[in-house]
């Protein structure tokens, strides 16, 4: 601009020259088109729905469902709510996702810990076991599993028994039931004490440990009182409990406690394909650690069990749960395949037959994502909470 | 032992001995990894009769007593695995419904397809650069033009005869172009200094992370008609790539995100210091780094979405796994669903399986060319 | 470049707008040079696709006479294979002209979706079908069956209601596709399998042998299936209409595929001359060539000729006429006079 800057102010900086200013001219621009962008979807959806004469808004949660579902964890019949409905699809994803995740975290353990064992067959099993797993879609591991096991169980007049009160046909396992009588409130009012008390027993010997040095046998004795304090409650209250067992009644059994093979199926392909992921955190999180922290242990004078224990998994969490919990959640999110197969989940129940019979497109499959979405941001916020907690302080 | 205590030697004298037999050659190599102690071996053992239970059966069931020729369901009398079935249907797991006589334009772009792959993933091949561009930007056109047809007199072929594997790798790969740009876009936007364009990314981050991809798809099919404004409308295929897209994107920003953290502050500290501006310090020194670095995690991310378009069966597109489940319902094959979803499974399995492998491979490259 | 974009994006709105005059969707269709029709994602006798790629069926066959009719040929139609879910969307986008796609009619559905039903191609019914070895011959006898559910959207709440009303109780087992229900059902995961009649009898085919099960006389609700078209364009609803009409009345009048040559040179029949178009009203009142329903019969048939087909004995499905025979032989299927 000019000639000998020396002399002269410099001339002012054109706006979009000067970064700050440039950078909220950016950013109002960016504002204004995602708000731009949010009032056109908006507008046109308004239309389309006007348009089409579907109604809006979350009214239909109050009206009567009117249809039946597979696998209710809560009280629901036909005339219950499309709002109950949501709950019981809810609570459906929850439990098998539940039960997906701890039976994944035991086989992923077991696989990871093999996959490193020193046994060259037990090594390439597991290595097989999770390339075949891990590169094959979740979704035909789901199909295969239930329609390739279907068949194989009986029919339920054939059922297997066991013991006369367990029995298992192609309509599920049925278990005796517990049936709860009066008294049995203080058998969990037991319970509850023995969990307060271990708690307790919990705080106290690991300050006596810190202040003295001497360890207390704080397994057993939890154990013990986990145990002991409610047996001891329902033997006084004279055994408040008695059991429903299942029998076959015309067509199909009733009574007890009914597992379905849906909920079988999608948690064992669900467990099986994410341990498969699991294994190869469990084993990356352990050969983390630097060998040089067992040579250390040991010439402490730990021993191997001591040291894995006290040393290498502490250590090795680090890196494993951030990467288990966001399995876990992949597990969760995987779940919503449950479709595929029938098993009543979120997905199939309420973005399904909900939706079917509603047709408000926009408001069930926003609760849908809204849950999932919910879920998962828990998730990770608590991930980063323990992040903080145990992250490494370094100096 | 007994040997030591019978003779003795002068130090300096000790004669160099073989090493024990048990310790060398084979039998050493069985000792040290099968058999070093009790629990081994009964591991070994238990491994052995996993391998006899699965293997033995597998192998007398798909190979051994399996039917190969034939035309019928007659021909599969053995007991053993039909696969009758699946060569009868080959053509069609492979090319949907496409018509028979165009399918040289699927092999057409199946060979470009591999060409293309070959050019960007063999190391020895160069000018990597224009690869990277003609994979973006004309593989694709050219790929809508040759399988769309309609153009340059190529008969049309709508999208609802589109299916079979043709189609799993049209979503996945088209869902990896198209989601590319923008998962950058959205790495750099989250690692921007302006808080209004970081918000946005990491919400659109994470609202997309957080979500299964079958809603995402549910979105697209069911909700996606009613934003727009009305008469504009889209084919399903497209409205399932763009659920794809949006979602994938998400994935690729997080990997991308990953790679800009991985490079050293001084990078950037040296192009500010050169007077480069915000484009030119990322597209010429920041991400030509950060995006060699997370090629491998861009694999992988391409990867669990090859695996996830077989979701797409559920919104009714005929995808490799649908339309095999589509032929399972044909009365005249009723019956052979192992074979098929066994088929189905190697198909997957050899893809995502190489992809794995490729992976590993471009780690370990990286690995020693980059970390100090 | 934003100027740009918004330059392009409202230019395509505009070249794309909604077609809302009358005649407007024959005059898209025209200058498409084809029909867009949905059909279900496959569904025996009604859409399938074959290995070739081919779509048949009784839903298909309505596509093809609604083409033939404007085109003169049958054979320029497309589908679009669509689920349940999306099937109305589809519609009411514009993605497709015609939703011919096995759809109940309702009051809710014609007078809240902004569609029109045009006729109904279809009178069906919700059924029960049942495993021989089951011993049961009514469906008063399935308390507390486990039942596979097609996932649907009225199939749900009849099944209810019907056991409801009967004090029976009864296992649900709800699949989201018909491929899936029938294997749940062949596996044994239910006693019963519930859908419209018509679907029973076409899932039943599939089955490894089709004899081992039955279908129940219980018909449990009205489910009359037929064309769907977009509300506000008169024109294109009359001519889908009066497609099955001409169906209906060729039937009526003796004509079929077979014949309708030979008719036309020889009939003295006022009745199928007013039909081929030979006098009366012709092709006018609809805008269409006059030898509309000349083609409809000549290339796809006449309606009889239609369900033998697709559904009735020439084919698998094996279904009797019932209610979908016409009002001259104990059925239902009654079409307005061409005059």
């Amino acid at each position: 601009m000019s000639d000998n800057p020396d002399d002269k102010a410099p001339a002012p900086t054109l706006f979009w020259r000067d970064p700050r200013k440039r950078g909220w001219l950016v950013q109002a621009f960016v504002l204004a088109a995602v708000v731009g962008l949010f009032a056109f979807i908006f507008d046109n959806t308004l239309h389309n729905l006007e348009k089409r004469g579907i109604s809006t808004g979350f009214g239909f949660l109050q009206n009567e469902a009117g249809f039946g579902i597979l696998q209710t964890l809560i009280d629901y019949d036909e005339t219950h709510t499309f709002g109950r409905t949501f709950l019981v699809g809810l609570l459906n994803t929850l439990l098998v996702s539940a039960i997906g995740i701890v039976i994944a975290t035991v086989l992923g353990l077991v696989i990871g810990v093999a996959r490193l064992s020193g046994n060259w067959i037990i090594s390439r099993l597991a290595g097989v076991y999770i390339e075949i797993f891990r590169n094959i879609p979740l979704l035909l591991q789901i199909l295969f599993w239930y329609f390739a096991m279907l068949p194989l169980l009986p029919h339920p007049r054939q059922s297997l028994a066991f013991w006369e009160s367990v029995f298992l046909n192609k309509r599920g396992l049925y278990l005796p039931g517990p049936v709860t009588e009066s008294g049995f409130g203080w058998v969990l009012a037991a319970l509850a004490v023995a969990i307060l008390g271990v708690l307790l027993l919990w705080r106290w010997a690991r300050r006596r440990q810190d202040g003295t040095g001497r360890t207390f046998p704080v397994f057993w004795t939890s154990a013990a009182m986990l145990v002991g304090l409610p047996l001891l409650a329902f033997g006084l209250a004279g055994m408040p409990l008695s059991w429903d067992y299942p029998a076959l009644k015309g067509f199909n059994f009733r009574g007890g406690i009914t597992v379905i093979p849906e909920l079988v199926a999608l948690a064992l392909a669900l467990a099986i394909y994410t341990a498969a992921y699991i294994a190869e955190i469990v084993r990356s999180g352990i050969q983390s650690v630097s060998h040089g922290q067992t040579e250390a242990a040991y010439a402490l004078g730990l021993k191997p069990g001591t040291t894995l224990r006290l040393v290498i998994i502490p250590q090795a969490m680090r890196v494993i749960i951030p990467q288990l919990t966001s399995q876990y959640l992949n597990l969760t999110k995987n779940s919503s395949l449950a479709p595929a197969i029938g098993y009543p989940d979120l997905v199939a129940v309420f973005a399904g037959t909900t939706l079917n019979q509603t047709g408000q497109a926009v408001e069930i499959i926003g609760i849908t994502m809204g849950v999932y979405l919910t879920i998962s941001l828990t998730i990770s916020a608590f991930m980063n909470w323990y992040n903080r907690r145990v992250a490494l302080v370094e100096r | 032992m007994a040997r030591l205590s019978r003779q003795q030697y002068a130090p300096g004298d000790h004669p160099d001995w073989e090493p024990p037999a048990s310790s060398v050659g084979v039998l050493g190599w069985l000792r040290a990894n099968l058999f070093s102690s009790w629990f081994n071996s009964a591991l070994t053992f238990l491994g052995l009769y996993i391998i006899y239970l699965v293997v033995v059966p597998l192998l007398d069931w798909a190979i051994l007593r399996a039917d190969w020729s034939g035309d019928s369901r007659e021909a599969c009398s053995s007991g053993g695995a039909c696969w009758v079935f699946v060569r009868i249907r080959f053509e069609q797991f492979m090319y949907g419904l496409y018509p028979s006589s165009e399918y040289w334009r699927i092999n057409l772009v199946a060979g470009l397809m591999v060409a293309t792959m070959a050019w960007l993933t063999v190391p020895r091949i160069p000018y990597k650069r224009y690869g990277v561009v003609f994979a973006l930007f004309f593989f694709p056109v050219i790929t809508a033009q040759l399988i769309g047809g309609g153009n340059f007199g190529l008969s049309e072929v709508e999208t609802t005869r589109w299916g079979g594997l043709t189609l799993t790798l049209i979503l996945a790969a088209a869902g990896i172009v198209a989601a590319f740009p923008l998962g950058i876009l959205l790495a750099l936007g989250r690692r921007s200094q302006m808080p209004i364009v970081r918000a946005f990314s990491v919400a659109y981050i994470e609202l997309w992370r957080g979500v299964p991809l079958i809603t995402v798809l549910f979105m697209s099919s069911v909700m996606l008609p009613l934003f727009l404004p009305e008469g504009v409308n889209f084919d399903k295929l497209l409205r399932a790539l763009i659920g794809i897209t949006l979602f994938q994107a998400a994935y690729i920003a997080e990997v991308v995100r990953g790679g800009l953290q991985a490079i050293p502050q001084g990078q950037y500290e040296a192009a500010d210091a050169l007077g480069l501006s915000y484009w030119k310090k990322m597209g010429l020194v920041i991400l030509p780094q950060a995006l060699k670095m997370v090629i491998p995690g861009i694999v992988n991310t391409f990867n669990e979405l090859f695996k996830d378009t077989t979701l797409v069966l559920i919104i009714g597109l005929l995808d490799l796994l649908a339309i095999i489940q589509a032929a399972l319902e044909d009365p005249k094959w009723l019956g052979y669903s192992i074979e098929g979803y066994l088929f189905a499974a190697t198909v997957f399995w050899i893809f995502c399986f190489g992809m794995s492998r490729y992976s590993l491979a471009i780690e370990r490259r990286l690995h020693t060319g980059h970390r100090r | 470049m934003l100027k740009r974009i918004l330059a392009m994006g409202s230019l395509l709105a505009i070249s794309t707008l909604p077609v809302t005059h009358a005649g407007a969707t024959l005059d898209a269709v025209k200058a498409k040079g084809y029909l867009q029709c949905g059909v279900t994602t496959g569904l025996a006798g009604f859409s399938a696709a074959d290995e070739k790629g081919r779509w048949t069926g009784l839903d298909v066959d309505t596509c093809r006479a609604v083409a033939a009719a404007v085109f003169g040929d049958a054979d320029k139609v497309r589908f679009t294979p669509l689920t349940a879910k999306e099937r109305f969307t589809a519609l009411q986008s514009g993605e497709i002209d015609l939703l011919s796609r096995n759809t109940t009619w309702t009051l809710t559905r014609d007078t809240n979706l902004g569609l029109n039903f045009t006729g109904v191609n279809y009178y069906d019914g919700q059924g029960f079908m049942v495993s021989k070895d089951l011993g049961v011959s009514s469906a008063r006898e399935l308390d507390g069956a486990a039942i596979c559910i097609q996932a649907g959207t009225t199939t749900e709440l009849n099944l209810a209601d019907y056991f409801r009303t009967h004090g029976m109780s009864y296992t649900p087992v709800t699949y989201d596709k018909s491929d899936e229900t029938v294997k749940g059902f062949a596996a044994g995961r239910c006693d019963v399998l519930t859908s419209d009649q018509s679907q029973l009898y076409a899932l039943r085919i599939k089955l490894d042998d089709p004899e081992s099960a039955i279908v129940l006389p219980e018909v449990v609700s009205k489910e009359p299936l037929g064309p769907v078209v977009r509300n506000g364009d008169e024109d294109w609803f009359k001519i889908v209409r009066w497609s099955l009409f001409a169906m209906l009345n060729a039937e009526e009048l003796g004509v079929s595929s077979v014949n309708v040559e030979q008719m036309r040179e020889t009939s003295k029949d006022p009745g199928i001359q007013r039909l081929l178009g030979l006098s009366g009203i012709k092709g006018q009142g609809l805008e269409l060539s006059d030898d509309w329903a000349y083609n409809i019969v000549k290339q796809v048939g006449n309606y009889g000729e239609m369900f033998e087909r697709n559904v009735g004995m020439g084919s698998p499905l094996k279904i009797s006429r019932g209610l979908n025979a016409l009002w001259t032989d104990g059925g239902v299927q009654y079409a307005p006079p061409i005059r």
